[in-house]
């Protein structure tokens, strides 16, 4: 287990309170000025250094992105902006850095803000989390009042404005370019990429976009230097990071722990084990639910960083853990989570708007046992045409699920459906109808 | 993608208060000079918060030529954005989240619950017109599921008969208190912490 000292969240859970005065003992704010003065590229090859990966769920390299950054100002500004939309299903651990460690998340704006040579910053949270907005715009006052943003942020000749925009309830807004749309006032449409929002994003400016987590951890890294960060963890996968575990298990927690982990660990240790005992555990979804479950046979022994979920076709995605165990039906649990894309595909691209439609209907009669047994592949094939056919990822998040239930669990799907294909009974099914017909808010 | 419509009985006017108006500025001045359009969501905010908890066509055209920028491009946002409401909903507004961690954690009985408390039908107002409820995806606080939104506020770790208490407070206009029902901390490990244990017991 981590040792506590090397937890970067110290106040995960509220014990000391969120204000300016117990983050600074806890070392925020600490001598920022001397970390500015030793300039942008020390900044930029400590966070190199360190290995970070963004923590938002593609893990994308933190220091070579900020490296995108032009290096000299042009006509257009710079601009930074947090990722605080976090939506994906199993996943809470932004949550209670707006509201516990808010001051670590400034003080990374600062931090960051000056390695990209921004001075402007929003933040995007998204709409339903509007108390925890609040208490991040309190601590933002408060940082304004001390100077530690503003004009000569904290005393580092660096300006900074900090502005919160509130998102309004759409998933698809995490994704970086149609969270630009949404600060620009239009529905949350995701941009085509090229070109990338490190040259051309927000109005059009350099625009560097970065997790919440991400940014958060920046301070500490500075303060206790990229080697340190890098050594915990393993190669390419360093550093720690906050685990939400939740579902079927007796404890669900956040807890911040190391990379590479045991998966078993997490669950047996820190969530208090598996409702009915780890023998009554069926699957886990690693990652949010974007990522493919792992079936239990593999849990046993899979440690939960990037690269070793890759090898298992899965991935680390947001670190949203959700235990499913065999009380619940599994075919069931990942209908739901095909509902929940159908409703937040955000319509600009055909195979998703439509496919994730699909999937969900096909999988409600699955789950009922109303399909036939030629749609199991069926299935497979209509995830195979969204993947990789849309402008964003949205496309992967959505088929991927079902992708991993269909490698795992498709003796239980075909056990449960054991009719003749449809073209032979020619019986009215409800998926060959308009989805709009089925659309229980219509 | 979700299928949103705007309500049928809609008031002919709209116009900011003066508090909304200050507030609608002060979010304008948060964007560079000629990109006001990026307050259109806040505004919106606004205008849903002075009428009722939701949004007349009136009040998008208000902003449309409040912001200079095509009624069109207002109404492709408020109807684009779930939590922007197109029709009356109750001065309480209880969002349940049905999303798979919840729902494996029994967000059913909660449904159950709101259908016995407030209205058959979701979105559907109550008796007293003063309580609607719905069911919304992932909510974003998994650990402490089920869970449920009324206006701001998350109310976590539930159950049928906590549900039902909390429902019958709100029916009688009364503000329950915000958090978990099992009296846990936040999102630590229910009697089972392991980590930062000096910081608690200090």
């Amino acid at each position: 287990m981590l040792k506590d000292q090397d937890r970067i969240f110290q106040n995960l859970y509220n014990d000391l309170g969120s204000d300016i005065d117990s983050s600074e003992k806890r070392g925020d704010w600490v001598n920022t000025k001397g970390l500015t003065d030793k300039g942008r590229d020390w900044i930029i090859n400590e966070i190199k250094d360190s290995q970070l990966r963004g923590r938002g769920g593609a893990g994308f390299p933190t220091g070579l992105k900020w490296s995108f950054a032009p290096k000299e100002v042009g006509s257009r500004p710079h601009y930074l902006v947090i990722n605080a939309d976090e939506s994906e299903p199993g996943t809470c651990k932004d949550r209670d850095i707006l509201r516990f460690e808010p001051h670590k998340l400034i003080e990374g704006c600062l931090l960051a803000s000056y390695a990209v040579q921004a001075h402007v910053c929003y933040i995007y949270i998204r709409g339903e989390y509007f108390i925890e907005g609040q208490k991040l715009q309190a601590a933002i006052d408060e940082a304004y009042e001390k100077k530690l943003i503003g004009k000569n942020a904290a005393g580092t000749g660096w300006d900074l404005d900090i502005y919160i925009h509130y998102g309004a309830g759409a998933y698809i807004c995490g994704e970086e370019t149609a969270l630009l749309e949404s600060i620009e006032g239009k529905k949350g449409q995701p941009r085509l990429k090229p070109p990338f929002p490190a040259l051309i994003g927000l109005y059009g400016c350099p625009t560097i976009i970065n997790n919440v987590e991400t940014i958060a951890v920046v301070p500490t890294i500075l303060r206790r230097g990229g080697k340190w960060f890098a050594s915990l963890g393993r190669e390419k996968n360093t550093g720690t990071k906050i685990f939400c575990i939740s579902g079927n298990v007796n404890n669900p927690c956040n807890v911040e722990e190391e990379m590479n982990i045991p998966l078993k660990e997490l669950i047996e240790v820190h969530a208090g084990g598996v409702i009915g005992g780890w023998d009554n555990l069926q699957a886990v979804i690693p990652g949010g639910s974007s990522m493919p479950l792992i079936p239990k046979e593999k849990c046993e022994t899979l440690t939960m960083d990037f690269d070793s979920l890759m090898a298992e076709k899965s991935g680390l995605g947001t670190a949203g853990i959700v235990v499913i165990n065999k009380d619940q039906d599994i075919i069931k649990c990942m209908a739901r989570i095909a509902r929940f894309y159908k409703h937040e595909s955000c319509g600009q691209c055909t195979p998703c708007r439509e496919g994730s439609g699909w999937m969900w209907r096909m999988l409600e009669r699955m789950a009922k046992g109303e399909a036939s047994r030629d749609e199991i592949d069926m299935l497979g094939d209509v995830t195979n045409q969204i993947a990789g056919h849309t402008i964003c990822a949205f496309g992967e998040g959505s088929s991927w699920p079902i992708q991993g239930l269909l490698r795992h669990f498709s003796k239980e799907i075909k056990k449960r459906n054991k009719f003749d294909p449809i073209i032979k009974k020619q019986k009215d099914i409800p998926y060959l109808v308009d989805q709009h017909l089925l659309d229980k808010n219509a | 993608m979700s299928l949103r419509r705007p309500s049928t009985n809609q008031p002919e006017n709209f116009e900011f208060s003066s508090s909304s108006l200050k507030a609608a500025n002060d979010i304008i001045s948060k964007y560079p000079e000629g990109k006001q359009q990026s307050a259109v969501m806040a505004l919106l905010y606004i205008a849903q918060k002075q009428n009722n908890n939701w949004i007349p066509l009136a009040a998008m055209k208000y902003i449309g030529k409040f912001l200079d920028m095509p009624y069109i491009k207002v109404y492709e946002v408020a109807t684009f954005y779930s939590m922007y409401n197109l029709s009356p909903v109750g001065k309480y507004f209880v969002q349940v989240c049905t999303t798979t961690p919840c729902m494996i954690r029994g967000a059913n009985k909660l449904v159950e619950a709101c259908k016995e408390k407030i209205s058959e039908n979701e979105s559907e107002l109550s008796k007293d017109q003063s309580c609607s409820w719905m069911e919304v995806e992932c909510l974003g606080a998994c650990v402490n599921a089920p869970m449920m939104q009324i206006n701001d506020d998350y109310y976590e770790d539930l159950d049928k008969e906590k549900t039902l208490k909390i429902l019958d407070k709100i029916l009688n206009g009364e503000t329950p208190k915000p958090g978990s029902y099992r009296g846990r901390i936040n999102t630590e490990p229910e009697n089972n912490r392991k980590t930062l244990m000096d910081l608690k017991n200090a």
